[in-house]
């Protein structure tokens, strides 16, 4: 897997200083997936990286012009798999934006709680294994722990661990028991000690503070340039949330704020990426305590028959619910031909559908705009001059899943 | 919100004589089709205008309309994050007419045009490095073009005997079904449905 081999377009003095270029995965730990690097040295310095990928692909976007709108939705669970939810939530509010549906409170409510589950699932992933990639070995153990209840959490809602398919344009697939919102509840408190436990662990930690500080630092305008978003862009001091700029679902009405950092360096994302999960506790706080509440029952997907399919009591008596039924689940339902582009604050920033629709049961084209994709392209920005021991601290610290990169 | 994006389009067709060539608010989005020529000088304006400042490059993609005489449509999404608003910019384009790179502009749009290229076959002159990106090395053929099948044209796998990945021409045991849903139930009558040859053929 690492094989050295020596550059041959070097253009070196003495054959001695020649650069070295440095073949860097695809079946690297460090690399959070399958990626390649190549790495171009000068003694240990990096002189230009060139990350080759599309090693899973699996060309989802035409995929998904052969399947109805309905049988896509799994597909955006198989993109960024740490955090399936959050994916399915951007292409629901696209189908809903160009259907015109309005979903039901509680469906909102459920939607705001699992995105922010999926936030914290992502971020435990992230910080953890970036702590082992500058040589921390334990903390990933501490946060897949928690990961795994959070999972069973998933479980419970939607009866699987990871690939969920749960949301649904207009609401949510099923409806979750309250003793799962009771539980979820219950969790929220002591996973902020836990929080703490991973500050102290590791976050002050001195070594880990040697090898994350002023490394891999980008300005504000080259973020914007980038087309970088999220943790990215709030680390080097932008306070840029679509959360909070651009509200969608029920997200206008929850208290929460916006870790910004200063440095825009490797350390200051992950310390945003802490706390933005005791933020995301905030909110999952306020979604329990809305959905326990009197106002937060009611229906949890829109009753648009056209859209969203009926319950299956409905079908035991209703003619027309059954044919609504056998409908929408064979030949789909129908968009209004347009086009419209919907983004969500996914965990690894700005995740975008941009969905064509022609007017059939199927979509035109549908382009997934994926958070990861510029971070990974600015690798070569990012590590020219560093050390090569940097690389994959900031490649851990730009928070990489390839289900999304590649799709 | 309508009649102000619907404003700021107008003002910037206004100000890009003869570059802008259609405005559209639909679903609440500011999108503008732009001559593929002057996309360069429209985006500069977008950039820097003060009531614009689109300086957050989103995406750069690509929509395939076989039958249209310009093939291809190049979407381009910015966002003004000092604005809070978004816009699409549409750059027609023909197959094997070159499209102005934006990538001096917008160091992000690098890969976002060379998955273009590598999906659609769009080339971008001007673009310092225009190589395949999501497919595999050696692929042929451009997969997101509407007239690629969806089940592609060769597979690979390990061979045992020759001890490396081979690639062989897609074989597969049932076609990918397609069915036609477009509407038999509201009887159009125009077509013969699939499996429905027999019957159309007694008809007549």
């Amino acid at each position: 897997m690492l094989t050295t081999k020596p550059a041959e377009e070097a253009s070196a003095k003495e054959e001695s200083t020649r650069n070295f270029t440095l073949n860097w995965g695809p079946q690297h730990p460090a690399a959070h997936g399958v990626l390649r690097l190549i790495l171009e040295l000068d003694g240990e310095i990096v002189e230009r990286v060139d990350p080759h990928i599309g090693f899973l692909h699996r060309g989802t976007e035409k995929l998904m012009e052969a399947r109805t709108y309905l049988q896509n939705i799994p597909y955006f669970d198989r993109l960024d798999y740490v955090a399936p939810m959050n994916q399915e939530h951007a292409f629901c509010l696209a189908i809903e934006k160009l259907a015109g549906l309005e979903v039901p409170r509680r469906g909102q409510l459920l939607r705001v709680l699992y995105c922010e589950i999926g936030r914290i699932l992502s971020h435990l992933l992230c910080i953890t294994t970036q702590a082992l990639d500058v040589g921390a070995l334990t903390p990933p153990l501490w946060g897949f722990e928690e990961r795994e209840k959070l999972m069973v959490f998933y479980e419970r809602a939607s009866g699987a661990r990871l690939h969920a398919n749960w949301f649904r344009p207009g609401g949510v697939h099923t409806d979750v028991p309250q003793k799962l919102i009771d539980d979820i509840g219950a969790w929220c408190d002591p996973f902020l000690k836990v929080c703490d436990d991973m500050q102290t662990l590791f976050i002050e930690n001195r070594i880990f503070k040697q090898r994350n500080v002023d490394i891999g630092v980008i300005g504000l305008d080259d973020c914007w340039r980038m087309a970088f978003s999220g943790v990215m862009v709030r680390a080097s001091g932008a306070p840029w949330d679509l959360r909070k700029a651009q509200p969608y679902d029920c997200y206008d009405e929850m208290d929460f704020d916006i870790p910004v950092g200063r440095n825009s360096d490797n350390y200051d994302r992950q310390v945003i990426r802490l706390e933005e999960m005791r933020q995301s506790i905030r909110i999952m706080k306020q979604c329990v305590e809305k959905l326990s509440a009197r106002e937060g029952r009611g229906p949890i997907a829109s009753r648009e028959g056209k859209y969203v399919p009926p319950r299956r009591a409905e079908m035991k008596r209703s003619m027309e619910a059954l044919i609504h039924h056998f409908k929408l689940y064979t030949e789909g339902f129908h968009l209004p031909a347009g086009e419209v582009y919907c983004a969500v604050e996914a965990p690894k920033g700005e995740f975008g559908v941009y969905l064509v629709s022609d007017g059939t049961n199927r979509p035109y084209r549908c382009k997934i705009r994926a958070p990861g994709f510029p971070h990974l392209a600015a690798m070569d920005f990012l590590c020219r001059k560093s050390m090569l021991a940097d690389v994959s601290a900031i490649l851990g610290s730009l928070d990489i899943v390839f289900g999304e990169i590649d799709r | 919100m309508d009649s102000g994006l619907q404003q700021l389009g107008e003002a910037i067709a206004a100000a890009l004589p003869g570059a802008v060539t259609g405005i559209s608010t639909a679903y609440g989005e500011l999108s503008l089709t732009v001559e593929t020529s002057r996309l360069i000088e429209s985006v500069i304006y977008l950039r820097d205008d003060p009531a614009c400042l689109f300086v957050c490059f989103t995406d750069l993609t690509a929509v395939d309309y076989p039958t249209r005489a310009k093939r291809f449509d190049v979407v381009v999404h910015m966002l003004s994050p000092k604005h809070n608003r978004r816009i699409r910019i549409k750059a027609p384009t023909e197959d094997g007419v070159p499209v102005p790179s934006l990538t001096a502009l917008y160091p992000g749009a690098d890969w976002y045009e060379r998955e273009a290229y590598d999906l659609f076959g769009i080339v971008f002159s001007g673009h310092p490095d225009l190589r395949r990106i999501l497919t595999d090395y050696g692929f042929d053929g451009h997969p997101l073009r509407k007239d690629f099948p969806m089940t592609g044209y060769v597979e690979c796998r390990y061979d045992e005997e020759q001890k490396r990945v081979v690639y062989e021409p897609v074989s597969l045991t049932q076609e990918f079904r397609t069915f036609d849903f477009l509407s038999p139930w509201e009887g159009s009558g125009d077509y013969v449905l699939p499996g429905d040859e027999k019957a159309a053929a007694r008809r007549e």
